[in-house]
């Protein structure tokens, strides 16, 4: 259901920032699709906001495209792009109510009063503050300037709407609720989205897919699922979720061991000789001391070293070799076999070898 | 008990401001003979000289305010856009001169701007005028150097006051479709409208009561209230006379400074309340 006139897609070719000798953004292409929700996931300095920033048009790019539909933008001033923007900060302005920032875009578009003040109103009650219209921003919470931001960036209807980390302002249960709204918000109105975050579970909870971005590159652009249960490289599977990652040596037939312990059969049709088996904690479970291995299950064994009760879920820290530790979370239901255990304690541990994660090591 | 520990600068303040302005309020009310009268009042109502010398005086601070705001907004505008560290170093040829006698630069004004100053020459010289034109002696030379004087006064809080604008706020402006004079006239501006508020006032109530720079470059004929005042005690010897001036002159201040605060919500300004 594309409505090309509530949506644009973006393609972005080439597009490569330099700042001194630094590559805030090395040749990049992106495409996202026109209603798609799309976010910039990456640790701080990977050059998610500088991407954001060249979409917006607020830096200007050595070299590249950026696109709107078909028309080229990487020229065009910000004020021309037509994008909504939500900032971190909300740079709402101060000397204005809450009415007469979200009527600003409308003032500048010589949209009519009458329907200028139709349209605040929707807007204000479409993020559910219709009776704050009157209000100084100073006399705002944190979620309710949040509110008003976004507002202030869909009333004039863009194509495009773009979002800086605009929640990592607020604490963590009002962030968890907005994260709800804002995909609701997103549904709504069927606008192409680009939200940058570096917080890993919000791009899990929001997205239609995530672009990966480290060191001005994307590492992976797939669907939450995707990125989460087939990371594509060790940078992807460690900042996505939580993970540990044991080496694995290939043998002459092709079958992958972790120091004596067969993992997976058949990899013979790739070059790397290294390989990274990535374990996610819930993924592990624990085993009875009579059970063996077996053609589905895989079988660690290691001395716990520490146990952490987290309310929900439990978790603890398995020594399985001098080198290596695997984390296990479990459910704390009253009779979970979690109560019976105490650090220094051995344990057994599972894996399904349908859900075993395996990538090349990257040669160093 | 942190009462107490303000008790000292309070004993300060009542000693060297409540009193001696109690006095002056005092021998405003009295008159040549030593007797409690409102003569000194009297004739300032009576001479029309008194009401010109007002009139100067509030003619001369309201322009120099307004020269320090034509020079100094753009200044201001110029050191906010520059790095952190650039403006320092500007903003240090705005104030070295704040550190130089006040005296030392009127005089130099005076060296610079007279008849066969170096102003006037080197505009003869380009071709600017062609004899020399009378600078200084008169309200041009005075509103000169009374501007250069008073300019840090508007700078340094308007200066501010730009800095504390967040660049978002320019940024968002943009992306919600203002061109760059749209961004400036209607964010840029009114956010920094405080800071030259507080600043014009600054300069408007220091030039109220200046003495040296009008009295030098302004030749006996740009005559304000302080001088005025010192004319008075030279010849006279009228302390009540001079006191009177010195009494309205402030009145008239604080009703001034009071309007505005009606008008411009001074004390959101001041006190940094919005």
């Amino acid at each position: 259901m594309i409505d090309s006139s509530k949506a644009l897609p973006i393609v972005i070719r080439g597009l490569t920032k330099k700042y001194g000798s630094l590559y805030a953004l090395d040749s990049v292409d992106l495409d996202v699709s026109s209603g798609e929700f799309l976010t910039l996931l990456g640790p701080s300095g990977s050059g998610k906001t500088t991407l954001l920033m060249a979409i917006a048009g607020f830096n200007r790019p050595d070299s590249g495209s950026i696109r709107f539909g078909d028309t080229e933008m990487i020229l065009a001033p910000p004020h021309r792009r037509e994008v909504g923007m939500v900032f971190q900060n909300y740079a709402l302005f101060p000397h204005m109510t809450v009415a007469e920032n979200i009527a600003f875009p409308l003032k500048l578009r010589r949209i009519g009063s009458k329907e200028s003040r139709q349209r605040v109103d929707e807007a204000l009650s479409t993020v559910q503050l219709s009776d704050l219209g009157g209000r100084r921003i100073d006399q705002l919470s944190g979620g309710q300037m949040q509110r008003v931001a976004l507002a202030r960036a869909f009333v004039f209807r863009p194509r495009i709407l773009l979002m800086d980390e605009p929640l990592s302002a607020l604490d963590k249960k009002l962030r968890e609720q907005m994260q709800i709204e804002l995909k609701q918000l997103h549904r709504k109105l069927g606008v192409t989205t680009v939200y940058v975050t570096h917080d890993q579970r919000e791009a899990l909870t929001m997205s239609d897919r995530i672009a990966v971005i480290n060191h001005g590159r994307f590492e992976q652009i797939e669907t939450p699922q995707a990125i989460y249960n087939a990371p594509a490289n060790p940078f992807v599977a460690d900042f996505i979720g939580e993970s540990a990652m044991l080496p694995m040596k290939r043998n002459s037939s092709g079958d992958l061991f972790y120091q004596d312990l067969l993992i997976a059969s058949d990899y013979s049709e790739l070059s790397d000789e290294e390989w990274l088996l990535v374990i996610r904690p819930e993924r592990l479970f624990a085993v009875q001391d009579s059970t063996p291995a077996s053609d589905q299950t895989i079988i660690f064994t290691g001395v716990i070293t520490e146990f952490v009760y987290q309310g929900e879920t439990a978790f603890a820290l398995v020594s399985i070799s001098d080198q290596h530790n695997l984390s296990i979370r479990f459910g704390t239901d009253s009779s979970g076999s979690q109560n019976l255990m105490r650090t220094g304690d051995t344990l057994r541990l599972g894996l399904k070898r349908s859900e075993t994660i395996i990538i090349p090591k990257p040669s160093t | 008990m942190l009462l107490g520990l303000a008790a000292p600068s309070i004993l300060i303040i009542i000693a060297v401001i409540m009193i001696p302005l109690g006095w002056l309020f005092y021998l405003s009310l009295i008159g040549k003979g030593g007797e409690f009268s409102l003569v000194n009042y009297q004739k300032m109502i009576e001479y029309k000289s008194y009401a010109r010398v007002y009139l100067t005086t509030f003619e001369v601070s309201f322009l120099t305010t307004l020269v320090c705001i034509l020079i100094g907004y753009p200044l201001a505008y110029f050191l906010a856009q520059l790095p952190q560290r650039m403006a320092g170093i500007f903003m240090l040829t705005v104030l070295l001169p704040f550190w130089t006698s006040l005296l030392v630069r009127t005089y130099a004004w005076l060296v610079l701007l007279q008849k066969k100053g170096l102003l006037n020459e080197f505009a003869i010289q380009i071709g600017l005028w062609e004899t020399p034109v009378k600078l200084v002696h008169n309200m041009t030379g005075t509103l000169i150097g009374m501007a250069h004087i008073m300019l840090p006064f508007l700078v340094l809080p308007l200066y501010g006051a730009m800095r504390r604008i967040e660049p978002d706020l320019m940024r968002a402006a943009a992306n919600l479709g203002a061109k760059p004079v749209q961004v400036f006239w209607k964010v840029f501006f009114p956010m920094s409208l405080p800071g030259m508020v507080a600043g014009s006032l600054i300069v408007f109530v220091l030039c109220l009561g200046f003495y040296v720079t009008p009295a030098v470059l302004g030749g006996g004929r740009v005559v304000m209230v302080a001088t005025q005042i010192t004319a008075i005690l030279e010849n006279q010897f009228n302390w009540g006379a001079a006191s009177a001036l010195g009494v309205v002159l402030l009145i008239a201040t604080l009703i001034i400074l009071y309007l505005a605060g009606r008008l411009l919500k001074l004390d959101n300004i001041l006190f940094g309340r919005n």
